[in-house]
């Protein structure tokens, strides 16, 4: 029996509502980013599901540069998180709060 | 060389040599300055004398107009254009003549002050904006010099600015006269609205052409003519020092004395008198206003005169009796002698300021001091500075053959002639009066014994010869000048061919109208008879002098005159008191009102609407603050919460 | 058959992903998270990209996870602590609130819109690599090779503030 697209669409956003609440309430940097990176899952999931639906490949190849351009970010983020660590000893969020008043 | 074509370098010469010790020079290049400063007015002279030369032998065109540029806005379109006729002519021989004189003298007199590049390069612009005044072809550059001599006025007056009187006294000068430059500016564009030009010749001719034009009522249940005539007079009222307008003059005197003798003396102050005769055929048309000029012409003369008689500063006499002379060209003026007020403010100029030029060289003797009261017996030690000063007493006092007495008779004469005989009474007084004052000058200065200090006296000494000679030279003129201008009455009963070169060369300005009768002619029994009782007067009044003040008697006759009349001395003494009334009635009333706008308007509105912003600002600034928590888990709330926002609006 | 997968990795990738944002340990969260994207990659196989599940497994799971391990490790992050003061229950419940509001919009939206809908069977010529590849490589070049730009900027970047994190970090690199 065949899966109705639907299912998969709901799937994703369950992904991204999870990974919503992982970046809302973690406060180690690294797990935060974690959560990021399944948000991101998510929308290449929706992506490749709208890309089946409509049969068009367009989608895939954006999940492609998403994946590229998540790499990128991976990089730079944990590059950023030695940095801070280096500074602080910590990358515990609430304890970087280089953006207070 | 074709002078006439270089009509306009005239002006521009001395802004040329302002700009360039303004400017280019340095504070230390004396000599470059004093170079500078003496070869541009002394150039535009040479110029100006040539031109006026050509064109007074018949090379130019009647008259000579030179275009420089052309001012277009709009419709409107005014030229930058020069104009020499008789009359510019005249105002331009006594401008760069006098003008460079003093430029002279102001070498030996300014020589050893610090602001002597400032000093010259003001002066030199002065002799610019006055030129350009004199030349101007339209209201508007007349306009543009007439402000511009203000400027250097104020400049001039607060030339000590490390003191504190003469910046007060600058500040007065400029804002007295933009009283008077308000009103010259509305009559000018009542002109501009009315005629569409301010061509001098253009209007001229307009007015000629069609005098009911000008005699049509305006406003104010005056004629156009009369208006026009009244604003332009309120103007010449600022400039000229007349009633009500002339409590900046005295208070001049606080610049330096070459400034008083230039400016406040002979050149600028007399611009008015000279707009006013420029403007005579609308004057002509409005004899109410005339009338009226002559009056203040006449109130200004025994006013200005009584208060000279009771002055102790040699600078403050000399004021007074400059604002009494112009009293004299204004009722000249009023009563149609047009050509008698312009005579008698080119004889004026000569010996006005060696009068002036004369008292600096005394001030320069004393070592600054400037109270009559102070010296005495100085004619042994100013060799060449007490004949001047003498000659040019005698020229104002009205004593033949010198200048002031053929200028003033012919004021006189024709006030007379028009049937207005007590403004000739007030003339007549005010001669006397003038006499007497300028010779208790000159015996509280010159004669008797001296009442300064031993250190002054020791100080005594004549000035150096770049002072002196031209000292000499305006004495010169004081004695002369009156003879271009010797009454037509006078050559006919000598029998000879009538020679007063002035009346014919200036008759082309002066308007002939249809209907208005300006040819008054006396009978030559008549003009003796006046002449005669002037002269009587002049030396009546030097007599009194002479018993008052002369010999070693010094200061006893003011003390019993303190004594007997206490009152009229102190009003005297006090200038009537007019600057106190103006303090209370206009500028405390008006400084009351700045401070009440300054205080509820300025600080409780105005301000108070700011700060009521900047509160309500801070305050928004300080709740909002609490948001910014430096958590960046916050902030990434309230995206995800924007983020719903955003899906909300984009879904229903 | 398929449905059977699809519960099964459905589940899976569900699962691992509360365990990746629920557990205290970054080590633990991370190898959850490899499984979510292995079985995220089964489900882009499902969809008919066998290319996206490919480069799912070899890019994530094998690059960026990896190297989320390394920094991990060299961090040496330990379990976050629980004191009272790091809770901050506002934070949590809102954050709690939002993801259902989202994601019970995001649902309900999807299944209006699609419902019980089921899809046309695959063709060769969608799931054929080849097809892929030349769109990659023809129509998407340009962005492809800005992308290579951006990776090789991100690693430059990367590497400089790494290094030059502090001043003791500067003795730590010699």
């Amino acid at each position: 029996m065949s899966v109705p697209i639907s299912w998969y669409l709901l799937l994703a956003a369950a992904l991204f509502a999870i990974g919503a609440i992982g970046a809302l309430t973690r406060r180690n940097g690294i797990a935060i980013f974690l959560s990021i990176e399944l948000m991101l899952n998510a929308a290449n999931l929706t992506l490749a599901a709208y890309s089946r639906l409509l049969g068009d490949r367009a989608g895939q190849m954006v999940v492609f540069f998403v994946l590229a351009v998540a790499a990128a970010e991976a990089a730079v983020g944990l590059a950023l998180f030695i940095g801070i660590f280096r500074l602080r000893r910590t990358i515990d969020v609430n304890r970087i709060n280089l953006l207070r008043w | 060389m074709d002078a006439l074509s270089l009509l306009w370098w005239i002006p521009a010469l001395p802004f040329l040599g302002a700009a360039v010790n303004g400017l280019l020079v340095r504070n230390g290049q004396k000599g470059l300055v004093t170079f500078v400063g003496l070869a541009a007015p002394g150039a535009s002279m040479l110029l100006g004398l040539t031109a006026i030369w050509q064109y007074a032998t018949g090379l130019a065109p009647e008259p000579l107009r030179q275009a420089v540029y052309s001012w277009t806005v709009g419709e409107m379109s005014i030229d930058v254009a020069f104009r020499l006729d008789p009359l510019s002519a005249v105002m331009t021989f006594v401008v760069t003549v006098v003008g460079f004189l003093i430029h002279v003298y102001s070498v030996g007199y300014m020589g050893r002050e610090e602001g002597y590049r400032r000093y010259f390069s003001f002066l030199n612009l002065f002799m610019g904006a006055m030129l350009l005044l004199v030349l101007g072809s339209n209201f508007l550059v007349m306009f543009v010099g007439w402000e511009g001599v203000g400027l250097c006025s104020y400049l001039l007056i607060g030339y000590y600015f490390d003191q504190e009187f003469p910046p007060e006294a600058g500040k007065k000068a400029f804002v007295v006269n933009r009283i008077g430059d308000f009103a010259f500016l509305v009559g000018m564009l009542a002109l501009f609205a009315s005629f569409g030009t301010l061509e001098f010749g253009e209007i001229t001719e307009r007015v000629l052409a069609a005098p009911e034009i000008a005699k049509a009522p305006y406003v104010f249940g005056l004629s156009l003519a009369g208006f026009v005539t009244l604003c332009l007079f309120i103007g010449a009222m600022g400039k000229s020092a007349q009633i009500p307008l002339y409590v900046w003059l005295p208070d001049a005197m606080a610049g330096p004395t070459p400034v008083s003798a230039l400016i406040h003396a002979a050149t600028m102050v007399t611009a008015g008198v000279y707009m006013v005769v420029r403007t005579n055929v609308l004057y002509q048309l409005a004899p109410e206003i005339s009338l009226f000029v002559a009056g203040i012409g006449a109130a200004t003369a025994i006013f200005a005169a009584t208060i000279g008689l009771a002055q102790n500063d040699i600078k403050k006499v000399l004021a007074y009796s400059t604002v009494s002379q112009l009293g004299y060209m204004f009722l000249a003026a009023g009563v149609g002698a047009y050509v008698a007020a312009i005579f008698h403010l080119a004889t004026h100029a000569f010996f006005k300021a060696l009068l002036f030029l004369g008292s600096g060289s005394v001030i320069h003797a004393m070592g600054g001091e400037q109270d009559m009261q102070k010296m005495g017996g100085l004619r042994k030690h100013l060799p060449l500075t007490y004949p001047t000063y003498l000659i040019a007493t005698l020229a104002i006092a009205g004593i033949p053959p010198l200048a002031g007495f053929f200028s003033k008779d012919e004021i006189l004469a024709g006030a007379f002639a028009g049937h207005h005989h007590l403004i000739w009474g007030v003339g007549i007084l005010t001669a006397g009066l003038t006499a007497c004052y300028m010779f208790r000058s000159v015996y509280l200065t010159f004669h008797g014994s001296f009442r300064g200090s031993h250190e002054q006296e020791h100080h005594l000494h004549e000035s150096p010869k770049v002072m002196t000679v031209p000292l000499v030279l305006l004495a010169l003129g004081a004695v002369t000048a009156g003879w271009i201008g010797i009454p037509t009455g006078l050559w006919e009963m000598a029998g000879f061919a009538d020679h007063n070169v002035l009346h014919h060369f200036l008759s082309p300005v002066i308007a002939t109208l249809p209907g208005v009768d300006t040819g008054h002619h006396l009978s030559h029994s008549t003009e003796l008879l006046l002449m005669l009782v002037s002269v009587a007067v002049a030396l009546g009044g030097w007599l009194v002098a002479k018993r008052l003040w002369g010999g070693e008697r010094g200061l006893a006759a003011d003390r019993t005159f303190a004594e007997r009349l206490p009152f009229v001395q102190r009003l005297l003494a006090n200038k009537y008191y007019v600057d106190e009334l103006y303090d209370r009635v206009i500028v405390r009333p008006l400084a009351g009102l700045a401070r009440g706008c300054w205080k509820i308007v300025d600080t409780l509105l105005i301000d108070g609407a700011l700060h009521v912003g900047a509160f309500v600002t801070e305050l928004t600034g300080d709740l909002g603050r609490f948001s910014t928590t430096g958590n960046i888990r916050n902030y990434a709330l309230y995206f995800f919460a924007g983020v719903l926002l955003l899906f909300w609006w984009m879904i229903f | 058959m398929e449905l059977l997968a699809f519960v099964v990795f459905g589940l899976a990738a569900l699962v691992s992903a509360i365990v990746v944002v629920a557990h205290r340990s970054p080590i633990h969260s991370t190898l959850s998270l490899v499984v979510t994207l292995v079985s995220t990659a089964a489900l882009f196989l499902m969809l008919g990209s066998p290319f996206l599940a490919a480069l799912q497994v070899l890019l994530y799971t094998g690059a960026i996870l990896v190297l989320f391990l390394f920094v991990i490790m060299l961090l040496n992050v330990q379990r976050e602590r629980t004191g009272a003061a790091a809770r901050s229950p506002f934070q949590t419940w809102s954050a709690l609130i939002a993801a259902f509001v989202l994601a019970g919009a995001v649902c309900r939206l999807l299944w209006d819109a699609h419902g019980e809908a089921v899809l046309a069977p695959l063709t060769e010529d969608f799931v054929a690599l080849r097809n892929t590849a030349s769109l990659l490589f023809r129509d998407y070049l340009l962005p492809f090779e800005m992308v290579g730009l951006l990776l090789l900027v991100a690693v430059v970047v990367a590497s400089w503030v790494a290094r030059r994190g502090g001043a003791d970090s500067e003795e730590e690199s010699r």
